[in-house]
């Protein structure tokens, strides 16, 4: 029942049309208004960084921009909180490894 | 971290010590400022003999300390901007190294060897490898752990937190006879004044005069890196800010990188009393004097500032030493922005003074007397 309903249609939402964003090289849709966590959510995907210290996967955890633990790289930029981040079309959101800026090492 | 200091080298020499901060370990500047341990930025004199006898205890400590104090013997390197600077780091460094100091004249053809992110067309400048980093909070607090481990078995260490100094006891002669805390008194023949930024009002509290003022700090923290910048590497200004006695706003960036991953720029120096307020315009000029040095921190995130009190006294030397005006009462505080790096040699002479051992340099520069007043 209510449970398998989507928050959308909970809240009776009738967004405009979906379009496309790129996770990893996989392509995902997503709507209108929602952050790249909630469209990377949306399809399944819980984790899109690894740790700095151990490399332990990490997502999403207060989903309100206070915790840090949501970064991810966007269309090339390291360290972006995908909670609040909107998802635009053609968006390129890929795994952050740690720091997310080993290209910078010396 | 010189209180801790004094802590640790008077239980090292046998002498039952009670250290009492009316905060946490660290809570004072000490928490609030770098951790450099520099002899490259001073000036020949006495305050540049205490930086050379602690970067030799420091590097003794980093051996007795565990690792997690994030000593890091990495050198700094002092960077000019066109010839004239360059001239001026050569007669500075010539006149340091007569007084013992190591410097290496880097050709700016060079300087990408040392650090690969700087920016172009620096004319050169020089490299100090005696220059060191701790992390200043972890050291202190280890430190203190370290004295009451050696004064274990016979207890000579004691450590009160959270109790506020408000008095100082006398004898009949005036003599120190222990302190009054808000949990009432303490007896005890010596009392050192470590209280930092604070020192004035401790030396009220025992009626004499150490005009010790805050000396503001930001410092701006990158989000974490890799290691980008493999030294401490700051342009040749910076000597000029730090001998000032301005009160007004000095800015001149040292940029260093720590273990954890975030690039510390430092530091401004104003004098505008205990005022926390943010300043944008020093963190503005904080971030182009960075990225003056090193152009791809242009793309990096600051995501944090913080700001301290540097503990100010009129001559930039610090107040070491036991004061003629209160006998048993002696002074370890002042050392403005370089009191991590200085305080081993502060707590070595002050345990020195207290066992009345010789002392490993004159400490007659230090004299805490020496700026007049009863009061
Ligand atoms: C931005 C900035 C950057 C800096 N960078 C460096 C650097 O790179 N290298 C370096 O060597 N130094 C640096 N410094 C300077 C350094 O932080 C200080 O010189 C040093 O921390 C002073 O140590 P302290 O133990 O004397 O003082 P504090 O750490 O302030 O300790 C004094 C203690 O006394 C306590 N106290 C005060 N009054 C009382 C009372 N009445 N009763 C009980 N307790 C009391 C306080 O709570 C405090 O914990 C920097 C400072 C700043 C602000
Ligand atoms: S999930 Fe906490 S900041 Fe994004």
């Amino acid at each position: 029942m209510a449970r398998d309903r989507s928050p959308a249609e909970l809240v009776g939402a009738a967004p405009e049309d979906p379009f496309e964003i790129s996770f990893d090289g996989r392509t995902l849709t997503a709507l209108p208004g929602q952050s790249v966590a909630a469209a990377l959510w949306s399809a399944g995907i819980l984790a899109w960084r690894t740790t700095r210290h151990g490399g332990r996967a990490r997502g999403a955890f207060c989903g309100i921009g206070q915790c840090y633990d949501c970064l991810a790289t966007i269309n090339d930029r390291p360290n972006r909180r995908a909670c609040l981040v909107p998802a635009r079309p053609g968006d390129t959101i890929t795994t952050q490894e740690g720091h997310g800026h080993a290209g910078l090492a010396v | 971290m010189v209180g801790a200091a004094c802590a640790y080298y008077a239980a090292r020499s046998g002498l039952h010590v009670t250290v009492i901060d009316r905060g946490p370990v660290a809570g004072g500047t000490t928490g609030a400022g770098e951790g450099n341990l520099l002899v490259s930025d001073k000036e020949p004199g006495p305050e540049l003999d205490l930086a050379l006898l602690s970067t030799r205890l420091w590097r003794t400590l980093s051996g007795a300390l565990p690792p997690r104090i994030e000593y890091e013997a990495k050198g700094g390197l002092v960077v000019a901007s066109g010839e004239a600077g360059m001239a001026a780091l050569r007669d500075f460094a010539e006149r340091q190294e007569r007084a013992g100091v190591k410097t290496e004249e880097v050709t700016g053809d060079r300087l990408h060897d040392l650090e690969p992110h700087l920016a172009q067309g620096l004319a050169g400048g020089f490299h100090y490898p005696q220059d060191a980093q701790v992390q200043p909070a972890l050291a202190a607090a280890h430190l203190l752990r370290a004295a009451g481990e050696q004064a274990s078995g016979r207890a000579r260490l004691r450590l009160r937190l959270g109790e506020k100094v408000t008095g100082v006891l006398k004898g009949a002669n005036g003599e120190v006879r222990g302190v009054r805390t808000v949990s009432g008194d303490l007896h005890a023949p010596y009392v050192v004044n470590a209280a930092g930024t604070w020192g004035a009002e401790v030396a009220r509290l025992a009626d004499v005069h150490l005009p010790v003022l805050p000396r503001r700090g930001f410092v701006l923290v990158t989000e974490p890196l890799p290691r980008v910048v493999r030294r401490k590497v700051y342009a040749a200004d910076y000597v000029a800010d730090v001998a000032s006695g301005s009160a007004a706003l000095q800015t001149s960036a040292v940029v260093e990188g720590t273990p954890a991953g975030p690039v510390l720029i430092g530091a401004s120096r104003e004098r505008v009393g205990f005022d926390r307020t943010l300043s944008v315009e020093v963190l503005r000029r904080l971030a182009a004097q960075a990225t003056r040095l090193f152009p791809m921190l242009a793309d990096v995130r600051a995501i944090r500032t913080y700001a301290g009190f540097r503990p100010y006294l009129p001559d930039h030397l610090p107040a070491i030493g036991p004061d003629p005006r209160v006998p048993g009462l002696l002074h370890a505080c002042g050392h403005e922005g370089a009191g991590i790096g200085l305080a081993p040699a502060t707590g070595l002479i002050v345990a020195g003074i207290l066992t009345g051992e010789e002392l490993p340099l004159d400490i007659d520069p230090f004299r805490p007397d020496r700026f007049g007043g009863a009061r």
